[in-house]
């Protein structure tokens, strides 16, 4: 068995996303998997190089300035047939989601989004994922290679590091890429903070922090005490309080923290999906009915213009004492 | 110009959704059923972009059963023109899906395919860059915002690390995020002016294809139920329990 290992980048610079992947690919064929990295002039690739690939392929050409599906996917399929790969895998994001399904439609392949477990069984494949907002774990079976797959961040944790270094080397841009898309640009709001995806603690809010200075100064504040990434809900991001970005649940990212600390958080099935698999989730709610804690490990019932300035108080001085 | 859009029948997203006693797939009975809600924005903006006088005709497909007729009358009352049901009796992978939809592609020539970003049921979000694939079309996903110009379509995108503009020349395939639009009430003249709209069936035999199936689901189970945990008094217990107890602090 032998997977490429797609890099989760903007066409700019590795994105640490990549690593669950690897991780994978670590656990499923050991004996041989390759990593493809593409873009223009990509910063970080030798952060790729310590987890035992058997090489690192690099694609680089200005037109992959941009991480432009109808440009990347035939890069990707490329190399599948360059390398006949068995399996194509990223991680679970909007840039793998838009590129590798493309892929398999390229390939003409079968593919599984974002899943949990991988069984080889006899030239079949079973495989487990999160299905009906996460409520649901769904097993399936796929048959035939390449098969693509994205797999979900937190189920695969990080790679090992190894002592050896994976070469570098060029895989050429293969001839008649369509760039009829064109990339505009990108309104972030990035700011300092964690990658949502990889901090290790979470703080989230919902749809009563009503507006974004208020949701700033409550959630941000307490993120960053706690040196934390900031999340919402959709009901949040809705109301325009938080950037689209930090959205969390089902259509939004998937999180496993450390510490979730859900603040203002009704509890809905769409939140949960994203978020319920973190190690140990605080609730923050004036309502004690609210079904949040019911998946909650630790519940506080009260308002939360009253607490949260308080928990900034305590962690302070907790900071200050350890 | 002529929209395409693909509307797949899902549980309702608000329903429970439970195993059957088998645990081969999902208990149906007495479940509520609707047009995917990614769809349903799809569907509202291609309603949208033909009100701006800037699309004629909206053509809405589903693949399923008999049943997704019911999901085709909704999208005929909110505004599509006609319908297809492409009739099919079993399962079909989200590759055998995307094959089918280049027929039907053949068939109406759209400039624009409109489609949800994922169906809610399996969640593959894969169907429609997959058919842009195989129709060697451009694409945009997750779109928040889609402006049409000149044969052009500029589109919001979002996407993990913000909002991302992007132009496609059309034809192509643009796929709906949540935040694209608010679906309308589909009021009761829609309902019975919808009636007399015209609802095309036919079997996928029909259509000259053979999808090999590649995906099964197996079975559906239960995840693991996180446990409620305690209710704290005030921020001193639960710091000092995130410290103590937890140690994630
Ligand atoms: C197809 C689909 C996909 C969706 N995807 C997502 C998704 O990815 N992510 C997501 O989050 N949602 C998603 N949703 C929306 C979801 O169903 C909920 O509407 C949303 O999560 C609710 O957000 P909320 O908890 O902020 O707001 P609410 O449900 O309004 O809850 C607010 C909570 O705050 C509490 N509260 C009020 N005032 C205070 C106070 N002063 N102090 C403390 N607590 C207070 C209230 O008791 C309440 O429990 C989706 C919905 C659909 C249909
Ligand atoms: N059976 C179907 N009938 C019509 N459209 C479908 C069907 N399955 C998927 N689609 C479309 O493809 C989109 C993405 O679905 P998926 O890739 O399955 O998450 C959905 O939002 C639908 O618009």
């Amino acid at each position: 068995m032998k997977i490429l290992v797609i890099a989760e980048t903007n066409g700019q610079q590795i994105s640490e996303k990549t690593l669950p992947a690897i991780a994978f690919a670590q656990q499923v064929a050991p004996e041989e998997f390759h990593i493809l990295a593409i873009g223009h002039g990509l910063q970080g690739v030798e952060n790729l190089a310590g987890y035992g690939a058997q090489s690192l392929w690099l694609t680089d050409d200005p037109i992959l300035a941009r991480p432009l599906a109808e440009r990347y996917a035939p890069v990707v399929t490329h190399a599948v047939q360059q390398l006949s790969a068995d399996f194509v895998v990223a991680t679970t994001s909007t840039f793998s989601r838009d590129v590798l399904a493309r892929v398999a439609g390229l390939l003409d392949a079968p593919m599984l989004s974002d899943i949990i477990a991988f069984m080889p069984q006899n030239g079949r494949y079973l495989v487990k994922r999160p299905v009906y907002s996460a409520n649901l774990i769904g097993t399936f079976e796929a048959e035939g290679t390449p098969l693509v797959l994205t797999v979900r961040g937190p189920a695969w944790g990080k790679p090992n590091p190894v002592d050896s270094r994976s070469p570098v080397q060029t895989l050429t841009l293969p001839t008649g890429i369509p760039t009829r898309s064109e990339w505009v640009r990108l309104q972030g709001s990035a700011g300092g903070r964690p990658d949502l995806t990889q901090a290790r603690v979470v703080v989230s809010g919902g749809r009563p922090l009503k507006d974004p200075e208020t949701f700033e100064k409550y959630i941000g504040g307490l993120a960053d005490v706690l040196g934390g990434a900031v999340g919402a809900t959709r009901a949040a991001v809705d109301a325009g309080i938080a950037p689209n970005e930090l959205q969390v649940g089902q259509t939004g990212k998937t999180v496993a923290p450390e510490l979730y600390i859900a603040v203002a958080i009704s509890g809905s099935v769409q939140h949960l999906a994203g978020m319920k698999d973190s190690k140990v989730i605080v609730a923050i709610n004036i309502d004690p009915e609210a079904p949040i804690f019911q998946v909650a490990d630790y519940g506080l019932v009260a308002d939360l213009y009253e607490v949260v300035p308080q928990l900034i108080e305590e962690l302070k001085q907790a900071r200050g004492d350890a | 110009m002529k929209i395409l859009v693909t509307v797949k029948r899902v549980p309702d997203p608000y329903a429970k959704v439970v195993p059957n006693t088998a645990g081969t797939d999902i208990a149906r009975e007495g479940l509520q059923w609707a047009i995917n809600p990614f769809d349903e924005i799809a569907l509202e903006e291609a309603i949208r972009i033909k009100e701006a006088g800037k699309a004629n005709e909206i053509v809405a497909v589903s693949i399923g059963g008999d049943e997704c007729q019911e999901q085709l009358r909704t999208a005929l009352a909110m505004g599509a023109d006609r319908a297809v049901l492409i009739q099919i009796t079993e399962w079909l992978d989200p590759t055998s899906i995307a094959h089918v939809l280049t027929r039907i592609y053949q068939r109406e020539q759209p400039q624009l395919i409109l489609m949800g970003k994922q169906a809610i049921d399996t969640d593959d979000n894969q169907v429609g860059q997959m058919l842009a694939a195989l129709l060697d079309l451009p694409q945009a996903t997750f779109a928040s915002k889609i402006h049409i110009e000149n044969g052009t379509a500029t589109v919001e995108r979002e996407t993990d690390a913000g909002i991302e503009t992007i132009r496609v020349p059309l034809p192509a395939i643009i796929t709906a995020d949540l935040r694209l639009n608010q679906p309308r009430y589909v009021a009761l003249t829609g309902i019975v002016r919808a009636r007399s709209k015209p609802l095309e069936v036919l079997p996928l035999a029909e259509l000259g294809i053979a999808p090999q199936v590649r995906v099964r689901l197996l079975a559906v189970e239960r995840p693991p139920a996180r446990q409620a945990g305690k209710r704290v008094a005030d921020v001193r217990e639960l710091v000092r329990l995130l410290k103590e107890e937890a140690r994630v602090i």
